[in-house]
């Protein structure tokens, strides 16, 4: 319910993007890249700071000064891009988490993803927090005192933590020592496990567009120039800290240890993440059946594992003595079930006859051959000038609405589930005069590549490709998403308006080749 | 593709907002932790107590009990006393507890670390402490005339090795 409505609120939030920035510029679709590019930005800027930065607790107040006045047009713009990129990586992961949530794509084999994020925040905040420690300023002595306190509530540490700093006379460089390698090692540990996080994605997006690199680069740093970070008082741990600036994404923390033991405080963010953990099985999803091999079938080209999104397809010696050198093996575990894999297998052809269509990979539960039946089913019926069948995938626009007399619905997994040979099949040979394909918005694929290959193969720059004798006239192609409906209505009735002195389709005259008789597309 | 200057708005408007959003919750609003008008007192130390029971001399026919890499003339348990520690402010008391050994066998040293907010000013401030095994008194008392400023953090420390309470 929380969750179809903020589906809903995204779905509305992104046609806006769409249109401001155009899909391959939407923010929205690269909230993870967005991730990964403030990280670069965080590492570039944090090494130019540590070049000048002094990592002894007496000096490091003056040098972050200088590095902040003195050359405030490289150091000082550093720091703020520093502290804005941070800053606006919390944002974005916040973003990407919801995202990722309200579209469901965390559960059933896509737990993985969502698992190994949730402890990306802690390295976030433990990043975030050292940094701000580092400067040891008035800032950084209320975060230092609070934190070991904090941490002193656990229990768990022989001396009280917070004795470190008392006053003056306790003050040493030991645990500011610490929070230097903290900040060094835990980014660099967090680099490592935002590796891990997108090993299960192929083609994982993890660089931003160019328009978008250079706009939100652009933003920072003329905040940066505009709006400088700056340091508060130096620390001076014989004086209470009355005021901090906080920054908010980092130490909201904080403020909470005023109004509540720091024991349940801990207990609320263990309990917090323990939750988040196992939200991918609560509930859990109900797995479709996972792609299955068929040997015969299969003659080794590993097209499947190139289209498979969830790297979910492996390729490893044959081991049924056809002559071939390899077969594809499906990992059951990664399988989403998304039936991309079919459509980009060659042997996936509505040319053959359905008793031998059995393609070398396929989902059990909505084959190959099934979409053959159910085409020819849909198309059977239709009666009238401008037929149209119109595939959609099971998360673009409710096609079914739209079903008429001359207009025939297929449901698809994915948009990528559909080998650019059943185009091929509906117009040529006649079943209907029009395709109409319906997917999710381009950059917003539910499958992630789905859409994406789907364009590729009817634009014939990726294998299966769409042949070249498939009349370009009577296709259409509509990427508007689960709200599109309207856009699909009109899309669909100027397809059919072009259909009508179009008539039906004939074919050239010229021999038949084997191919259209028989095996491949 | 035509230039379509909505969009373009559109674009600047989202960076616009982008800006804002981060640029200002990195340092707003400001959070007072604790109120400019008043001083800190801080209690903080770690002490250890005098064991519970004394060492006691084993009779001859209790050693011979023990196993033979056990022998020992004296037992003394480990386990260490409580340490009451109390704390007065103008004749009223700020802090009175009595703190137990830390450590699972109970022989670890006391520990305190708790702050109080006080008006700034002068103050009597006298802290008391047992260590010993009597029940009632204190082997150590500190009085003092003080002069707390707005903001300043005053400490109460206790170290046995350098004779007791210490006022900063
Ligand atoms: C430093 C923080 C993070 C970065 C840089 C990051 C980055 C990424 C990237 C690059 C992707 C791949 C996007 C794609 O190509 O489709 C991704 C996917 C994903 N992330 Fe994150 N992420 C972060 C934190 C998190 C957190 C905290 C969570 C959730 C608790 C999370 C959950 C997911 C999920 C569910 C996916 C989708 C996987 C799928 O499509 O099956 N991420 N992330
Ligand atoms: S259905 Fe095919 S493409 Fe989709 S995840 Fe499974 S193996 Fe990969
Ligand atoms: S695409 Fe089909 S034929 Fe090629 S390796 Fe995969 S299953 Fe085998």
């Amino acid at each position: 319910m929380l969750k179809a409505i903020a589906h809903n609120l995204f779905e509305r939030l992104e046609r806006a993007f769409d249109y401001a920035f155009t899909p391959a510029w939407n923010p929205f679709h690269y909230l993870g890249a967005l991730g990964w590019y403030f990280f670069w930005i965080v590492l570039v800027s944090g090494i130019y700071l540590f070049i000048f930065f002094d990592t002894g607790i007496v000096h490091a107040y003056e040098a972050v000064e200088a590095i902040t006045h003195a050359q405030w047009y490289a150091g000082g713009v550093m720091r703020s891009l520093h502290r804005y990129a941070s800053d606006a990586l919390v944002v974005v992961v916040f973003v990407h988490i919801l995202r990722e949530w309200a579209k469901d794509r965390y559960r059933g084999a896509r737990w993985f993803a969502w698992f190994t994020g949730v402890p990306l925040l802690w390295f976030i905040y433990i990043c975030g927090i050292s940094g701000y420690w580092l400067v040891w300023d008035e800032l950084a002595q209320y975060i230092a005192v609070a934190t070991t306190e904090w941490l002193d509530t656990l229990g768990v540490f022989g001396e009280p933590l917070a004795r470190n700093f008392l006053n003056h006379n306790a003050l040493s460089d030991r645990f500011f020592t610490l929070m230097v390698f903290v900040h060094i090692l835990v980014p660099l540990l967090m680099l490592f496990l935002m590796w891990i996080h997108i090993q299960r994605n192929s083609h994982a997006l993890v660089n931003p567009p160019l328009g978008l690199a250079l706009g939100t680069l652009i933003t920072m740093t003329v905040m940066s120039l505009m709006h400088p970070a700056l340091s508060h008082p130096p620390a001076d741990l014989d004086r209470v800290v009355t005021t901090a600036n906080l920054d908010w994404y980092y130490l909201a923390v904080y403020p909470l240890l005023d109004v509540m033991p720091g024991r349940w405080l801990w207990a609320a963010l263990g309990i917090g993440t323990l939750l988040l953990l196992i939200t991918p099985w609560v509930p859990p999803l109900r797995r479709p059946p996972v792609a299955a091999v068929n040997l015969p079938n299969c003659n080794g080209c590993a097209r499947c594992v190139a289209d498979c999104p969830f790297n979910a397809i492996e390729m490893r010696a044959r081991t049924d003595g056809l002559p071939f050198e390899q077969e594809a093996v499906v990992d059951a575990g990664n399988c989403v079930a998304c039936g991309v894999c079919a459509g980009a297998c060659p042997t996936s052809t509505p040319f053959r006859r359905a008793s031998e269509l059995v393609p070398g990979i396929d989902l059990p539960d909505v084959s190959i051959a099934a979409l053959r039946e159910q085409t020819l089913a849909a198309c059977a019926k239709l009666a009238g000038e401008a037929r149209v069948l119109i595939y959609g995938c099971e998360h673009g626009p409710p096609i079914e609405q739209l079903a008429s007399e001359s207009v025939a619905t297929v449901r698809l997994r994915c948009s990528g589930q559909l080998p650019p040979a059943f185009i091929d099949f509906a117009l040529t040979r006649g079943h209907v005069d029009g395709v109409l394909i319906a997917g999710c918005r381009p950059g917003d694929c539910h499958y992630r590549l789905g859409g994406q290959w789907a364009r590729a193969r009817i634009a014939a720059t990726r294998d299966p490709q769409l042949r070249a004798r498939v009349p370009r006239e009577r296709l259409e192609l509509l990427w508007s998403g689960m709200s599109g409906l309207a856009k699909l209505e009109r899309t669909l009735a100027a397809l059919r308006a072009r259909l009508v002195p179009l008539g039906s389709y004939q074919r050239p005259h010229q021999p038949k080749t084997a191919q259209e008789s028989g095996n491949g597309n | 593709m035509a230039i379509r200057p909505l969009a373009i708005v559109g674009q600047l408007v989202a960076y616009a907002a982008f800006m804002a959003v981060i640029g200002y919750f990195a340092a707003a609003p400001a959070y007072s932790p604790f109120p400019s008008d008043q001083a800190q007192i801080k209690l903080s130390f770690r002490h250890t107590g005098p064991p519970k029971v004394e060492c006691r001399r084993l009779t001859p026919e209790e050693i011979a009990k023990l196993a033979p890499n056990m022998r020992r003339a004296v037992d003394c348990p480990r386990e260490r006393l409580p340490i009451a520690v109390e704390v007065e402010l103008d004749g009223k008391i700020l802090y009175a507890a009595t703190l137990p050994p830390t450590g699972i066998w109970k022989d670890g040293s006391s520990k305190i670390y708790e702050t109080f907010a006080v008006l700034p000013g002068r103050h009597t401030l006298t802290a008391r402490l047992r260590d010993s095994r009597r029940a009632e008194g204190f082997d150590h008392t500190r009085r003092e005339e003080i002069e707390l400023r707005p903001r300043q953090n005053f400490v109460i420390e206790f170290r046995g090795d350098r004779g007791g309470f210490i006022f900063e």
